[in-house]
């Protein structure tokens, strides 16, 4: 195991500011995010230059370039890959990635499935506002069936993806989803995501104001953000609505929504969080609760320990040092058959 | 080939240089009877060059010519640098063999063929009417025919599957042997199977007579290549002893054939082939530069066996990344390259298309990068095991925008090993993707590699910055070289990507005055790479005629059309030579050098890419093709007929 550097100095939301301007638009969800990083950076404690953002294109792919650490603004899908590459080739770096919905899951579909298959320790922040913003307004894969967009202007005809379920598909260990309108959950969220061993992916439900305004808002609206939203915590029962009232309870291996003191529902009737069981189905259940029926899970979904590919490896690399008679290039050439000329 | 007889008495014939071809259906062992042929030569003190040619598929239809899988090995005396055009010795264990090889053995040549094979069902879906045993058509050939199955069959009736491994054991099924004869009672006979997979030994056992080396080597080598399964060991060597006995008995060959030990200089050799050499250059470079190798690669042929390669030495500090795609691949090592590492990726053309776009990324990011293309025939999947020179346009254009890089080519498998150094070299120094350009025949051919000291390899000094310096991402030195500020260093934090970046300052800038300086400030680090690389050489000859010929060639060709050159030099005909390992930028010199000549032609195996590029940059001088794209290397005969025709 490889660990981040920590810095030598306490170090606050200052020292993370970048010089550059800012260019979402306003009201734009991203801000939220760099709100809640700016404020995790420092408290995980790690060196400024230990930090690498690594982003694809999209509007939120310009993320690295407002906060003040290593970064890199690659090309359209490929952030996962690129983040790959900067985790393997040095393990002691906490390497993010900064990705959307198109850029995660339509051009960079299969890396997303690899990088998270692999459990590669990196931390990614998917920015999901079911909509190509950069590109002004054509549907993405997160689209929800019907959507009209500017290439879907009779609407779409295709399922959209759910991100946790294709995390759960290819055997994630850390799945969250945390919401654009809740900065203080998002950054705690966050901090967990980073301190995952392994491959963590945090969805958060961004509101892009000019192609898909109001895109969450059947989730976030102040008026129904209690009854739409099951705030997780592990250990505790999954408990929402204003009152606390209501709950989730699996009737036959399936969910239901109870109301406690109702038809003789107890507290002790409710489903209790584990975020840590390895059983993948109750977090599959939970990542594809929706509306109008089901509330939608938010927080940490899944945590489950699980060895990483960059811990293997080191494992492999400490081994080869140890055993093989190859010590150096010259080790090498001379290996095998070789004969003098005099 | 001169030749002269040394010893009546023991029948044995010298000869400088020797061609060898085994031929047989893909699974009948003829890459590792060619191998191990090879690798005894060698060890035993010849100069040798080897050509594997084979299909793509792993098991393609039995019997027919296309399934023909081939594996020819030229030692010599003298310099080697080709795998020759014509075969003195043919060793075709089918039909299909013997037809698709018969038209480049040599009037003479030696043919050993398993008659047993030689079945009318065999016949028939190779092609022939007729037995060709039976009429007139070999007859200028030595054909020693021996029914290699029947008697590998033989020589293996004693042994048991207690030998064989328990894979084999549970496989053994008597009715599939019946040529072998059952003993009346436990343990069972191997089966048809295994019996099958040593015919090559048999077979490489006949030619070792027919070369009077000693089996000591092969034995040796044997049991190297079955180190992992040594219960075939036993098995291989007793089969190939029994080819050496029954040649000697059956007196196949009236003279056998001494070819002496290479005149080479000083020095620790190996054989090694292309794709080994081009993997070992970037070890090499790696520790030279104090880094540590990342390969970010996605298995294609005829690259894998780089990655293959790396995988094998973690304890260098080399990581290999077997990315999901081509695209993972460069991309992982772009990243790599971002941390601090001595970052490649290994590939052939169509997944040199896919790295594309992250190509024009890292010329853009200025980041070192080596992309080896071990090219073969295209477009599209093309003909993936054969060779061919088409991707050069791909390297050198193949990109959006202004997006230019440096282009080198290794001309032999031995030297894979230095213009893979070469091409890290370029890469860490300058800062830059490099694309190093090999092909199939030169990553799956071998030939001897005087090993190096990895001390005595030149420098590389990557323009690392030091901690908390005064550092701005895109300023730059005399060379136009961009600093590399590592992640995890103090001081340096910064950003780099594909969008457009301010001069010196490196923020996004969108100026259109900036973009046009940093498209020509990219253009010129690239051009001033020239300083950097060795001049054009050109082999000419003295008091001959014709001198006003200039005979070009770049990339793999370089061994057939020396050669070919060399000899035209004997016949007194003074064509010169000259070959470019450097593509992109080409060296100083070639201006200069062009305008010595009144006719230069390129030989290339493509149609017509290398002329064209250098029609472009030199408009005053007339330059001529001479193109194949047959996925085949280039024979001698072709090159001299060529030239002699001017």
């Amino acid at each position: 195991m490889v660990y981040v550097e920590r810095s030598q100095e306490p170090l606050t939301k200052q020292d993370f500011l970048s010089d550059q301007m800012v260019k979402w638009c306003p009201g734009c969800g991203d801000y939220a995010v760099l709100a809640a990083v700016s404020n995790v950076l420092p408290r995980l404690g790690y060196k400024k230059e230990s930090y690498v953002m690594v982003s694809g294109i999209g509007c939120s792919s310009r993320f690295p370039y407002y906060v003040d650490t290593y970064g890199f603004h690659s090309i359209h899908g490929r952030a996962n890959p690129i983040a790959t590459g900067v985790k393997i080739a040095n393990p002691s770096l906490s390497v993010w990635v900064n990705s959307g919905d198109g850029d995660a899951m339509a051009i960079g579909g299969n890396h997303f499935i690899h990088v998270i298959r692999r459990n590669m320790d990196i931390n990614m922040l998917v920015f999901n506002n079911q909509i190509y913003g950069l590109t002004k307004g054509q549907y993405s894969p997160t689209s929800p069936m019907g959507a009209v967009t500017k290439t879907s202007p009779a609407g779409t005809i295709e399922p959209p993806f759910n991100p946790g379920e294709l995390v759960m598909g290819a055997q994630g260990t850390f799945f969250a989803r945390v919401t654009d309108t809740n900065p203080k959950l998002m950054a705690d969220v966050l901090y967990e995501a980073v301190k995952h061993d392994g491959c963590s992916v945090v969805e958060v439900l961004t509101n892009c104001v000019i192609f898909n305004d109001k895109a969450h808002a059947a989730i976030t609206g102040k008026d129904v953000k209690d009854d739409a939203q099951l705030i997780l915590e592990h250990g505790k029962p999954m408990l929402f609505g204003a009152a606390r009232n209501k709950g989730i309870m699996l009737v036959d291996s399936k969910p239901k929504v109870v109301e406690i003191g109702v038809d003789g529902v107890t507290i002790d009737d409710i489903l209790v969080h584990d975020a840590n069981t390895p059983d993948v189905r109750i977090h599959h259940l939970l990542a594809t609760l929706k509306l109008p029926d089901f509330p939608v899970a938010i927080g940490i979904i899944r945590r489950v320990a699980g060895v990483t590919y960059n811990s293997l490896l080191e494992n492999q690399m400490n081994e080869a040092r140890a055993k093989s008679p190859v010590k150096c290039v010259d080790d090498l050439l001379n290996s095998g058959d070789t004969w003098a000329v005099d | 080939m001169s030749s002269k007889q040394i010893n009546s008495s023991s029948q044995t014939v010298e000869k400088d240089d020797v061609v060898v071809k085994f031929a047989g259906d893909s699974g009948d062992g003829i890459q590792l009877a060619g191998t191990i042929f090879s690798d005894s030569v060698a060890l035993e003190g010849n100069d040798i060059a080897t050509f594997p040619d084979y299909p793509a598929e792993i098991r393609a239809p039995r019997n027919t010519v296309a399934g023909v899988s081939g594996f020819q090995v030229h030692l010599g005396k003298n310099n080697i640098s080709t795998s020759g055009d014509e075969y003195d010795v043919l060793v075709a264990m089918n039909p299909a063999s013997l037809k698709a090889n018969l038209k480049t053995t040599k009037k003479g040549a030696t043919i050993i063929v398993d008659s047993d094979s030689f079945t009318p069902e065999a016949l028939e879906k190779a092609g022939y009417k007729y037995n060709p045993f039976t009429d007139e058509s070999l007859s200028s050939y030595n054909v020693a025919t021996a029914p290699i199955s029947s008697l590998v069959g033989t020589a293996l009736s004693g042994l048991s599957v207690q030998a064989a491994t328990p894979k084999l054991q549970s496989e053994a099924q008597p009715q599939d042997c019946p040529e072998v004869p059952l003993p009346a009672a436990p343990p069972a006979p191997l089966d048809k199977k295994t019996i099958e997979k040593t015919r090559n030994m048999f077979a490489l056992g006949m030619i070792y007579y027919i070369f009077d080396k000693p089996c000591e080597v092969i034995e040796h080598l044997i049991a190297e290549k079955f180190k992992k399964k040594p219960a075939l060991i036993e098995i291989n060597k007793k089969v190939f002893r029994a080819g050496y006995d029954y040649a000697d008995t059956a007196e196949i060959v009236e003279s056998r054939i001494s070819v002496p030990k290479a005149k080479l200089e000083k020095g620790r050799y190996r054989n090694i082939t292309g794709n080994t050499a081009t993997a070992w250059g970037l070890l090499a470079a790696a520790e030279r530069a104090g880094l540590k190798l990342f390969l970010g690669s996605y298995p294609i042929t005829p690259a894998t066996d780089i990655l293959v390669e790396i995988t094998k030495y973690k304890s260098l500090g080399a990581k290999a990344f077997q990315a999901e795609d081509e695209i993972a691949g460069i991309c992982s090592a772009i990243g790599a390259s971002y941390a601090g590492a001595l970052a490649c990726t290994s590939t052939s053309g169509p997944g040199l298309s896919l790295k594309s776009e992250a190509l024009g990324l890292a010329v853009m990011a200025e980041l070192p990068l080596v992309v080896v293309d071990v090219q073969r025939s295209g477009p599209s999947t093309g003909m993936p095991t054969k060779s061919e020179q088409s991707d050069l346009n791909q390297a050198l254009y193949g990109r959006n925008g202004e997006a230019p890089l440096v282009v080198i080519s290794a001309s032999s498998p031995a030297n894979c090993f230095y213009y893979a150094y070469e091409a890290a070299k370029i890469a860490l120094e300058h800062m830059t993707p490099v694309i190093l350009l090999t092909d199939g025949s030169l990553g799956n051919g071998s030939q001897l590699f005087r090993i190096p000291k990895v001390i005595d390899l030149p420098s590389i000094k990557p323009p690392i910055v030091p901690a908390n310096s005064d550092y701005k991402p895109y300023k730059r030195d005399e060379n136009f070289v961009r600093g590399w500020a590592i992640p995890g260093t103090e001081g340096l934090r910064h950003r780099v990507g594909g969008l457009e970046k301010l001069d010196g300052a490196g923020s996004v800038s969108t100026d259109p005055a900036n973009h046009e300086l940093m498209v020509s400030l990219r253009r010129k680090k690239i051009e001033k790479i020239a300083d950097f690389i060795p001049e054009l050489k050109v082999f000419s000859a003295a008091n001959t005629a014709n001198t006003d010929t200039l005979v070009v060639s770049w990339g793999g060709t370089e061994g057939t059309v020396h050669t070919a050159v060399e000899k035209l030099h004997q016949q007194g005909v003074g064509v010169a030579h000259a070959h470019f390992n450097y593509i992109m930028p080409l060296p100083r010199n070639t201006e200069s050098i062009f305008s010595e000549y009144k006719k230069i032609i390129v030989f290339e195996l493509n149609d017509g890419q290398f002329v064209n590029y250098l029609r472009g940059k030199f408009q005053n001088v007339p330059i001529e093709g001479y193109n194949r794209t047959h996925g085949q290397p280039f024979t001698e005969k072709e090159i001299i007929e060529k030239l002699w025709s001017m």
